[in-house]
């Protein structure tokens, strides 16, 4: 006896909606054989993951305080994918963001900078972003060196950058020698959206670029480009698609936007530049592109839901006592679970008894 | 001991879990696989290996146990890539994440304890042979079994028929199939492989080289270790030479910053990773005028047709 692939003719809708819910199904109850193993009672502990957050306010906002940059990261990270090109170093390209923009921030801090300098933050790290981006991008169409291997390079070098500026130059001289920046002045902080809340103007930023990237990859040529360079390479050189600047453009679009989404978190909910002040959005983020499926309002979803685990995460070491590694291990197997699902909308698994059976069914 | 004697000791001592982790990688990458997970496996290995030898109080039964686990996480990815003929490199990058977040959990009971490090070879007069004794006759075991290894590779690649194969499944596994060599399960062989090695490499890093456990201990020695695959061209002499070089750097850069040049400390620690990126990039571009020398079926799912 054994398993065999068969290449399904049609995908179908429903398979394609269904697949991250049962990827989900599958998780939760691994995850419940888990917390049974590590002595905790599993719906107990299920519950303090995944519905004790939604049940105050304070947790509500900060799952859209998290799932901000998650989504922000992924969309751009969806692009790069759906072209068959592998950035995963979001995470440095997040940090790089959050550097260039706080370079603004400490240069004016104390100073009687108007209201441009927010703005010039965003932008500066927006742009910072896509020019980091592009060095692994540049790497792999004028060189052929694996884009997978330098962008994840470029993410520790990030970090020892972020983690030289605050020890040296940019270490606050009032902070008690702790490794951070002073707290930024007003003008270089995101506005919360309501008074006395934690949730800013960048939850709006995440889903405007939510609509725009729905609508770029459904209704413009250059989503359609996107799309048939990463599916099919030989009809899109056919076409005449230039698949080099493609990989350029969604490298420096999702730069741009981990960019972005670093200084944002930067400048909002954390309020000074200090080492460490990402949990790894940017990996996560790749999590958050494949649960949705790479489709923009299938990120927003799976955005909101890994924000959650974050959560639920930090709760369940309070109040439960197991490790907050517990998080990665749950993403890790989300991802396997994920993936596997998503084959099974392409191919039909078959098992056969014996050769015969098999030239029998052909 | 000098101190050229020194830098050359420690110098083969932070190539070797390089060393390790990339042969496994090669032989994977050479059956046309290319698993992105090696960081993953083999923190996993120094978890369990570290684990399995506090408790047990046996070097020996921490190195099986490492073993076993880059085994066991590499059985999951070959269920996934081989089995589901899931995308190889985003299964990779799974296997990473869970890695590391898992051997956290298993590892977390066990940081800040101490274990005797795994004994170096003591021949009498040829260890104490100057400068050539400690360097050749007082390694540890990994040390010589990582050489071992990349010969045995190396020898079974080109020298045997199974390695022939295998060769063949990497380079076009449509043909090797229709000539009727079972890809699949070479190729799960090959994963398997490369899992025991990375997580060999794992325990090496938390028995002999440290000898402790904390999170994160691999800190991007498996990137490193997949970067010089491709540096190597899939070869496993120029492996060898790539890691040796790859641990002088890191070495050096550790020897410039105790001597106090005035330069940051985070700029050296950044040197490995750029001069993998740096390398990388010059090693496709003289490449580039040859062709690939990447096996030609790398990362591309199999499907066979019955």
């Amino acid at each position: 006896m054994r398993l065999v692939l068969e290449p399904r003719a049609e995908r179908s809708v429903a398979a394609a909606i269904a697949s991250p819910l049962i990827a989900v199904g599958l998780t939760l109850l691994v995850m419940s054989v888990l917390f049974a193993l590590l002595g905790k009672n599993p719906l107990n502990a299920l519950a303090v993951y995944f519905l004790h957050p939604l049940t105050d306010s304070y947790s509500l906002q900060e799952t859209a305080v998290k799932a901000t940059p998650l989504v922000m990261i992924a969309i751009g990270l969806s692009l790069c994918y759906l072209a068959n090109v592998w950035n995963i170093g979001a995470e440095g390209q997040f940090v790089i963001g959050a550097i260039a923009g706080s370079y603004i921030a400490v240069k004016t801090q104390g100073t009687d900078a108007g209201a441009w300098v927010l703005p010039a933050m965003l932008l500066l790290g927006a742009v910072a972003g896509a020019l980091y981006a592009l060095l692994p991008a540049i790497g792999k169409v004028r060189f052929g060196a694996s884009e997978i291997l330098t962008s994840l390079m470029l993410v520790y070098v990030a970090d020892l950058l972020l983690d030289y500026l605050v020890r040296g130059p940019w270490r606050d001289p009032h902070g008690y020698n702790f490794p951070t920046t002073a707290e930024f002045d007003p003008v270089a902080t995101v506005p919360t959206l309501i008074e006395g809340s934690r949730l800013h103007i960048g939850a709006l930023i995440a889903l405007l670029v939510v609509a725009i990237a729905w609508t770029v990859l459904g209704r413009t040529i250059k989503g359609f480009e996107i799309r048939v360079v990463g599916a099919a390479p030989k009809a899109a050189r056919f076409a005449g698609f230039n698949s080099d600047h493609l990989v350029l453009l969604t490298f420096a679009v999702s730069g741009a936007l981990a960019g972005l989404a670093g200084i944002i978190e930067v400048a909002g909910p954390v309020g000074h530049l200090q080492p460490g002040f990402s949990p790894g959005y940017g990996f996560t983020a790749i999590i958050v592109a494949f649960l949705g499926r790479l489709n923009p309002i299938g990120i927003l979803i799976a955005g909101l839901f890994l924000a959650l685990t974050f959560i639920g995460g930090e709760q369940a070491q309070i109040s439960l006592k197991v490790p907050l590694d517990l998080t990665k291990v749950f993403q890790g197997i989300l991802l396997f679970f994920v993936l596997a699902c998503d084959s099974l909308i392409l191919y039909r698994i078959r098992i056969l008894t014996s050769r015969r059976a098999a030239d029998g069914v052909a | 001991m000098g101190l050229l004697e020194a830098i050359i000791l420690s110098v083969i001592a932070a190539s070797t879990p390089l060393l390790l982790a990339a042969s496994g990688e090669l032989v994977v990458e050479r059956a046309g696989v290319l698993n992105l997970g090696v960081e993953g496996m083999m923190i996993m290995g120094a978890a369990c290996g570290f684990a399995a030898a506090y408790l047990t109080e046996s070097t020996l039964l921490g190195t099986l146990a490492g073993i076993l686990a880059g085994m066991l996480m590499a059985a999951v990815f070959a269920a996934l890539t081989l089995g589901l003929a899931v995308n190889q490199v985003a299964t990779g990058l799974a296997l990473t994440i869970f890695g590391l977040g898992l051997s956290g959990l298993i590892g977390a009971g066990f940081v800040g304890q101490k274990i005797t490090p795994a004994p170096q070879l003591f021949i009498p007069v040829l260890t104490d042979l100057p400068f050539i004794g400690r360097i050749l006759f007082g390694q540890d075991a990994f040390v010589y079994a990582s050489i071992v290894l990349v010969a045995g590779i190396w020898w079974f690649l080109y020298s045997t028929r199974r390695g022939l194969v295998l060769r063949a499944i990497g380079d076009n596994h449509g043909s090797a199939h229709a000539l009727g060599y079972p890809v699949l399960w070479l190729r799960t062989l090959a994963v398997l492989f490369g899992g025991a090695c990375a997580g060999l490499a794992g325990a090496y890093l938390s028995l002999a080289y440290t000898p402790f456990f904390i999170a994160g201990m691999t800190a991007g020695r498996g990137w490193i270790a997949l970067a010089l695959v491709v540096f190597a061209s899939w070869r496993p002499g120029r492996l060898a030479a790539g890691a040796y070089l790859f641990g002088a750097v890191t070495i050096l850069q550790l020897h410039a910053q105790g001597a106090g040049l005035g330069i940051p400390p985070q700029l050296m620690s950044s040197l490995p990773y750029l001069a993998t990126i740096i390398v990388l990039v010059i090693i496709s571009r003289v490449r580039g005028a040859a062709g690939s020398a990447a096996p030609a079926s790398l990362g591309l799912a199999f499907v066979p047709d019955r």
